[in-house]
């Protein structure tokens, strides 16, 4: 048992757990899905107007809405020839019992900075082309999640809906006297999570799968099916065989995703 | 009696018209006018009028059965989560069980399940659990599922008719706590069945012939 005092909320039903390891080695799931089926993902971009770029994404009851935000800014000073790319997620209190008001969570960060790698490291956005004057201002992409409403999975809905804002973002140019142009765009990367309940990997957990998960794995994959960014989380292991299988398995919901959702 | 408001939804701070009628949970009176101070549906019972909230915490009554998680353990009683205000207590003493080696963590663990009724509410508004009634035990196996503690009147029916209708049907052992958490034993299928059921109750449940739609779901769905 941890010292780390948890709310009541955070305490896991015992026998919650044991059911749903009971019924995955069966192959079975508490909403009827396969092991490796994914939820139907709903995306609504242009959710606020007033962004530069916004998706609304549901997958399941889980619901985030994400905002782009580009504004002229300073580059780093060891990356002068290229614009600038900040992921930040907020879990609104509504959203989830467990959710606080106050500084990040632990969780809050480690979800924005699993976004932000998918995209980073897809090379998704063309950074360099975001340079207004070499050195001295370039082009500041803020990604801001929020997450009104949690069910599991923040990490698949947080990413489909970042990248699919991210599609229809325009950079306003307008502003400095130029012609307003969308972001440019390299690779659509799209992640996909795993949870592993007893001795079973799960995709797209939901909440109760996410509780009693002793293992999360977050693969994100490109449109050629290569693996550009993952994430394991929690402290169970998993085996290579299971690792194998979840980028198979990725890189397929990745392609259903890419045609069905994002219309690429 | 009948009021013309029954059966409606109505919203904080909306006039009601008593008709006679008493003023039961749910409604303030201000300068001889009777409002809702929650949003709920309005009902009659024994000639007072109450709102029924549609959402909200629940609310430990003497003589409640509820089902209640362990969340911390104290030397001599468990403390535990039942979704209210404020923890519940459950001492040893309450239970069946002795504490013969003085860890009773070898009774009942962190996250066990139990079902219990509530035995007393102190003034100062402690919340002492018992098991000691007919029925009421450690839960073992099954599944956990949370309705709105507000709907569960509603599931179980009048005179326990939905529940009844419920289990019948689908041969799943369901059982329903006040504080809104219902167990749930049975085939896979079987408990999602149910676990979509309650959740349409919930939904619905101030709507009327709920019992008469619930079946002809289940008939439908089997």
């Amino acid at each position: 048992m941890s010292k780390v005092s948890k709310s009541a909320d955070e305490i896991v039903y015992g026998l919650k757990r044991e059911y749903l390891e009971k019924i995955s080695a069966e192959g079975n799931r508490i909403d009827g899905r396969k092991l490796d089926e994914t939820r139907k993902a709903i995306v609504n971009t242009n959710f606020v107007p007033r962004a530069e770029g916004s998706a609304e994404v549901r997958l399941g009851d889980t619901r985030v809405l994400v905002g782009i935000k580009i504004e002229q800014g300073e580059p780093f000073p060891d990356t002068p020839n290229s614009g600038i790319l900040t992921t930040n997620a907020e879990l609104l209190p509504m959203a989830s019992p467990t959710f606080e008001s106050g500084p990040p969570s632990e969780d809050a960060i480690e979800l924005a900075r699993v976004v932000d790698r998918g995209i980073r490291e897809s090379k998704m956005i063309d950074l360099d082309k975001l340079v207004i004057k070499e050195g001295e201002k370039v082009w500041v992409v803020f990604i801001d999640m929020h997450i009104l409403d949690y069910d599991g999975n923040l990490i698949d809905a947080c990413s489909l809906g970042a990248v699919a804002a991210l599609l229809e973002a325009k950079v306003p140019a307008s502003k400095i006297g130029g012609e307003d142009f969308p972001l440019p765009i390299n690779h659509v990367p799209v992640t996909v999570t795993f949870a592993k309940i007893g001795s079973v990997m799960v995709a797209d957990p939901n909440l109760d799968e996410e509780e009693v998960a002793s293992a999360r794995l977050s693969v994100a994959t490109n449109e050629e099916g290569a693996v550009v960014a993952m994430q394991k989380g929690l402290g169970g292991s998993i085996t290579q065989e299971e690792l194998f299988a979840a980028v198979d398995t990725s890189i397929r919901v990745g392609k259903d995703i890419r045609k069905r959702v994002l219309g690429r | 009696m009948y009021l013309d408001i029954e059966r409606k939804i109505v919203l904080p701070g909306e006039e009601i018209n008593l008709e006679g009628m008493k003023q039961g949970n749910g409604i303030y009176h201000e300068g001889g006018k009777f409002y809702a101070y929650q949003m709920g549906v309005v009902q009659v019972y024994n000639n007072y009028a109450n709102i029924i909230p549609l959402s909200g915490k629940y609310y430990p009554v003497r003589n409640d059965r509820i089902i209640a998680k362990v969340i911390d353990i104290a030397p001599s009683f468990w403390i535990m989560d039942i979704r209210g205000p404020y923890p519940g207590f459950l001492h040893i003493n309450d239970t069946p069980w002795r504490n013969v080696d003085q860890d009773l963590s070898k009774i009942l663990g962190i996250g066990d399940t139990v079902f219990l009724k509530v035995n007393e509410i102190t003034e100062s508004r402690q919340i002492w659990l018992s098991l000691k009634d007919a029925g009421l035990r450690k839960l073992e196996g099954g599944h956990i599922v949370m309705v709105q503690p507000t709907k569960v009147s509603r599931i179980i029916g009048k005179g326990g008719s939905m529940v009844n209708t419920i289990k019948e049907v689908t041969g799943v052992r369901v059982q329903l706590g006040q504080n809104g958490v219902v167990w749930l034993d049975g085939p896979v299928e079987k408990v999602m069945a149910v676990r979509k059921i309650l959740k349409f109750i919930e939904k619905e449940a101030h709507t009327s012939g709920l019992t008469e739609r619930v079946k002809k779901m289940l008939e439908e769905g089997r």
